[in-house]
């Protein structure tokens, strides 16, 4: 187990680790239909987003707040998770607190086995996953129902989700009504035969197939989006309306939470409920949003405030701003390497930019030493953060990290070194140029050894010309002053010519 | 006015072109450019791959050798992004406050060729002409780091004979991403196939980009499809007289 | 040390660098520019945006407004919260009625607390005439009245109106879900019709 100051990191990294991100990426950008349906869905909330961004004159100002509430949190997050429980205690509610998944999970079965129930209802939650609830509570003989959309293709479709707010993005509606057809008669009640795959059939299929459930459940399990520490107020965003089934009809209720996901007061939900559905779904407002203070309308509430490796991300103050993500996946919508890799491809219920910073600090740099390089740094995550996460920046801290390769680590040394002087340097460029040999026809490389063969497996190299540009210099303006540079001068404002 | 070229190691080693016409385009408006030949590099690989340790001399370098020019410029976004955005933090992260401030200081006289042109000389048109169709890819490092907007595109409209064609999806990456292309080498090529599909659809005999780094990416990718389009970095088609009596 | 001792102590140990944060920078838009009328148009076209049906009308035409909704809509039995001030045929009053009879109905009607007409939004705080959470999810069918006065033009100042202690939920247009290759379906699980009457 790694640590940071001491702070000890995730322990099961099940859910958020996986095979080395190249390895992942190679079969996936191999897969055209994956490629397409990729391309199509984050083309379109991309536009989507850009529109009702675009139309808040004062989003700039927003994001500022957003960043600051969270930045706010995290420096006192000891003293509002007090107040949170304080606040939710008082209010008739329970608070648990767990300090890695292992905890959470026994919590959590506990509580449903003191309902004597031997099934539960869930609404969509990144934490759940995170900690694999399901599979816990499945091994302790109880049944976790998604009941998100999306969530719930992919549970009957025995696969992974790969986006954080779309977690069946990778698949189309051939092959979901082709799931639906398969898997639904096994688990409750069957789609219709003459099932179509229009999405409006395929979601209503879903409707009547959760409905039972809902009206039957007696145990709802929900993440939470924020909670106000002030107030205690618990909030859902969603958009199906499954989430309210889950918060309103079961007898009790259980929302498993990071404990990142505080904001200090009640008004500080004004700035969010701006910056996460335009963020997220591209919309003015996502459909429904849930709030509720303690124990409301005869419910058991209990609440449980998740560590799991969050304190070690807050341990590292380069690190800790990606505790600021609010989950809305707009990082990921942009990205063009999430956009041709899919969300599998980086091993963990956290995928794209904000996982490829999150993953590796939750479980340990040298535990996912793929993902910090999984970017090409071109920063579109950083510009529509909502919270303002500099990821790029953040994934470069992070690459200073993890364990190097010994040959990677044997070149960068050899380059500094070579670089280290300009006697050196210009040894090395007369080297490069030497690379005029290995030129084909027309000038250009096509093959080089490894660990350059990466390069040349799709891209030519142009030959280094005969006169490189100090030798150019030197012909058309003299030596350059090889001592001391001289003293700076005044622009001299010439125009020009 | 005096201006410092910062030349970049890459230019240095690999591409020439772009640093001759650097210097053709300033002096053809009459500025002295001097060539601090000190310089190595930036350390901008070392940092984005990893090794801090590596690169804190090279900036140590980087910053004695401009230290004493009122303005340096240089024909990358990503390197003059790196001296603007990482120089200083990797001295401060050293404990070294007084190297952060002189690369601070450093860092605010360092331009890229079109923030130097259009903000500081205050032109678009530097009498250039260059009659073929054109298309522009803004680099993620110059687009996203240094925010140089529409300024190289301002500089291609004025230049005589050239027709500028919109790149679709311009604002998307290469796939080039320094250590990137070659540790992903698959999600890179997959990038830049993207990229090279964009460019062949504008018809534009030449690529231009204001980064020696992507244009060697992208010119790679086209060179191997036999594709016949070239890539030409921006301070080329600004330093060109072709068809000028 | 028990689990909340040592969480506790964990972020007391990772925030040992005490960071130091500025204050929070609020110079995002509080209060709304719209005059009454401006505000209530934007707030039923953004309604229609969402595919919501919207009826505007006096106060003294709201119970034959109503009346014309459920008629047209066939909708025969409602569940109505207790403290609805309007007597509506075929109304049956919520006096915590089983989940299974709700989802038999045809619909329910209710009032609402607060309503923002740049996000399209109408939010319930289960007072006496809005009633449980559950009566406006299960039916198929929300009927719901927004008086002039309750429409506000920003997110911050619906905030700023609501109790956080009352049960909320905030509703824009009918449930929708955009999990199918991102193309948006309205009705999922809640109500699949939304219907606003605005009285002004």
């Amino acid at each position: 187990m790694s640590t940071f100051l001491g702070l000890p990191r995730a322990v099961d990294t099940s859910q958020l680790r996986g095979r080395p991100f190249p390895e992942a990426a190679r079969a996936a950008v191999a897969d055209p239909q994956l490629r397409r349906n990729l391309g199509d869905a984050t083309a379109t909330i991309r536009a989507k987003r850009a529109r009702v961004v675009g139309e808040v004159p004062d989003w700039e100002s927003l994001r500022a707040a957003g960043a600051a509430i969270k930045d706010h949190t995290l420096a006192n997050l000891d003293s509002l998770l007090l107040q949170l429980e304080a606040a939710v205690t008082a209010r008739g509610g329970t608070v648990h607190w767990a300090r890695d998944s292992a905890e959470a999970n026994r919590i959590v079965t506990e509580l449903v086995r003191a309902t004597g129930a031997d099934e539960v209802v869930k609404v969509k939650s990144m934490a759940t996953q995170e900690i694999g609830l399901n599979e816990a509570l499945e091994a302790a003989g109880i049944a976790a129902w998604e009941t998100d959309l999306a969530e719930l293709i992919v549970q009957l479709g025995h696969d992974k989700p790969s986006h954080i707010l779309v977690p069946a993005i990778h698949r189309n509606r051939a092959e979901i009504r082709e799931i639906f057809l398969r898997e639904m008669g096994a688990v409750g009640l069957p789609a219709p035969a003459d099932l179509t795959d229009s999405p409006p059939a395929l979601a209503e299929a879903a409707r009547r197939h959760l409905r039972q459930k809902f009206l039957s459940a007696r145990v709802a399990i929900s993440g939470a989006n924020f909670a106000v520490a002030a107030t205690g107020t618990l909030s859902v965003v969603e958009s199906e309306g499954n989430g309210r089934m889950c918060l309103t009809l079961p007898p009790t209720l259980i929302t498993v939470m990071g404990i990142e996901k505080l904001v200090p007061t009640w008004q500080d939900l004004e700035v969010f409920l701006q910056l996460l559905p335009r963020s997220s779904t591209g919309e003015r407002m996502n459909p429904y949003t849930s709030m509720w203070s303690g124990a409301v309308e005869g419910q058991d509430f209990h609440l449980v405030l998740l560590d799991n490796g969050r304190t070690a991300v807050l341990g590292d103050p380069s690190g800790r701003s990606a505790l600021r993500c609010i989950r809305c996946s707009a990082c990921l919508n942009v990205c063009p390497v999430y956009e041709r890799t899919g969300g599998h491809a980086y091993g963990s219920v956290y995928p794209g930019p904000i996982g490829a910073v999150l993953s590796p600090q939750l479980t340990g740099p040298e535990l996912n030493a793929t993902l910090p390089y999984a970017s090409s740094l071109c920063g579109a995550c950083y510009d529509v953060c909502p919270v303002a996460i500099d990821i790029p920046t953040m994934l470069v801290h992070l690459r200073a990290q993890v364990p190097h390769p010994a040959p990677e680590r044997a070149v960068m040394r050899a380059a500094a070194y070579a670089m280290g002087s300009p006697r050196r340097w210009a040894a090395t460029r007369s080297a490069s140029r030497a690379g005029r040999l290995l030129g084909g026809r027309r000038g250009r490389i096509r093959s080089l050894p490894p660990p350059l063969s990466g390069w040349t497996a799709s891209r030519d190299l142009p030959v280094p010309p005969a006169e490189g540009f100090r030798d150019w210099w030197t012909r058309t303006h003299g030596s350059p002053p090889p001592a001391t540079p001289p003293p700076a001068a005044g622009g001299d404002g010439a125009g020009a010519a | 006015m005096r201006i410092a070229l910062f030349l970049t190691c890459l230019v240095d080693a690999v591409v020439p072109a772009a640093g001759r016409a650097t210097v053709e385009v300033l002096e053809r408006l009459g500025h002295e450019v001097v060539f601090p030949p000190g310089q190595t590099c930036c350390g901008q690989m070392h940092v984005n791959t990893g090794y801090p340790a590596e690169a804190l001399p090279l900036v140590r370098r980087h910053v004695e050798t401009f230290e004493p020019y009122e303005v340096v410029v240089a024909p990358s976004g990503s390197c003059v992004g790196s001296v603007r955005h990482q120089h200083a933090a990797l001295a401060r992260a050293a404990g070294d406050a007084e190297l952060a401030a002189r690369a601070a200081a450093v860092a605010a006289r360092t331009y890229e060729l079109s923030e130097l042109l259009v903000d500081v000389l205050g032109l678009t048109d530097v009498g250039a002409s260059y009659p073929h169709r054109v298309t522009y890819h803004p680099t993620c490092h110059s687009l996203r780091l240094l925010r140089v907007g529409d300024r190289p595109l301002r500089l291609l409209r004025a230049v005589r004979g050239l027709d500028l064609v919109e790149l679709p999806g311009a604002e998307e990456c290469c796939g080039f991403g320094g250590t990137f292309a070659v540790k992903n080498a698959d999600t890179s090529t997959a990038m830049l196939a993207d990229k090279m599909r964009a460019v062949l659809d504008t018809r534009a005999e030449v690529c231009a980009a204001g980064d020696s780094s992507c244009l060697l990416h992208i010119g790679g990718g086209l060179s191997r499809l036999r594709t016949g389009v070239r890539t030409v970095h921006l301070a080329e088609i600004l330093a060109s007289r072709e068809g000028v009596a | 040390m028990s689990a909340r001792d040592e969480v506790l102590a964990r972020i007391r140990l990772a925030l040992g660098d005490r960071p130091t944060v500025p204050e929070i920078p609020r110079a995002y838009r509080r209060g709304g520019d719209l005059d009454e009328g401006a505000r209530l148009d934007l707030f039923a076209d953004r309604l229609v945006d969402y595919k919501a049906a919207v009826r505007r009308c006096a106060p003294a035409d709201l119970l034959g407004t109503l009346v014309a909704a459920l008629t047209d809509r066939g909708a025969a039995r409602i569940v109505v919260p207790p403290g609805l001030p309007w007597d509506l045929p075929g109304a049956v009053v919520d006096d915590g009625l089983a989940a299974t009879d709700i989802d038999r109905l045809d619909g329910v009607v209710t009032a609402c607390a607060v309503a923002v007409a740049e996000t399209g939004t109408i939010v319930l705080d289960a007072a006496a005439d809005q009633g449980r959470r559950v009566i406006t999810l299960v039916p198929d069918y929300h009927l719901c009245v927004v008086r002039a006065d309750q429409v506000v033009q920003t997110v911050p100042e619906a905030v700023a109106r609501l109790d956080p202690d009352r049960p909320l939920t905030w509703i824009s247009g009918p449930s929708a879900t955009s999990d199918i290759e991102l193309k948006r379906v309205e009705g999922v699980h809640g109500p699949r019709t939304l219907e606003v009457v605005l009285v002004s």
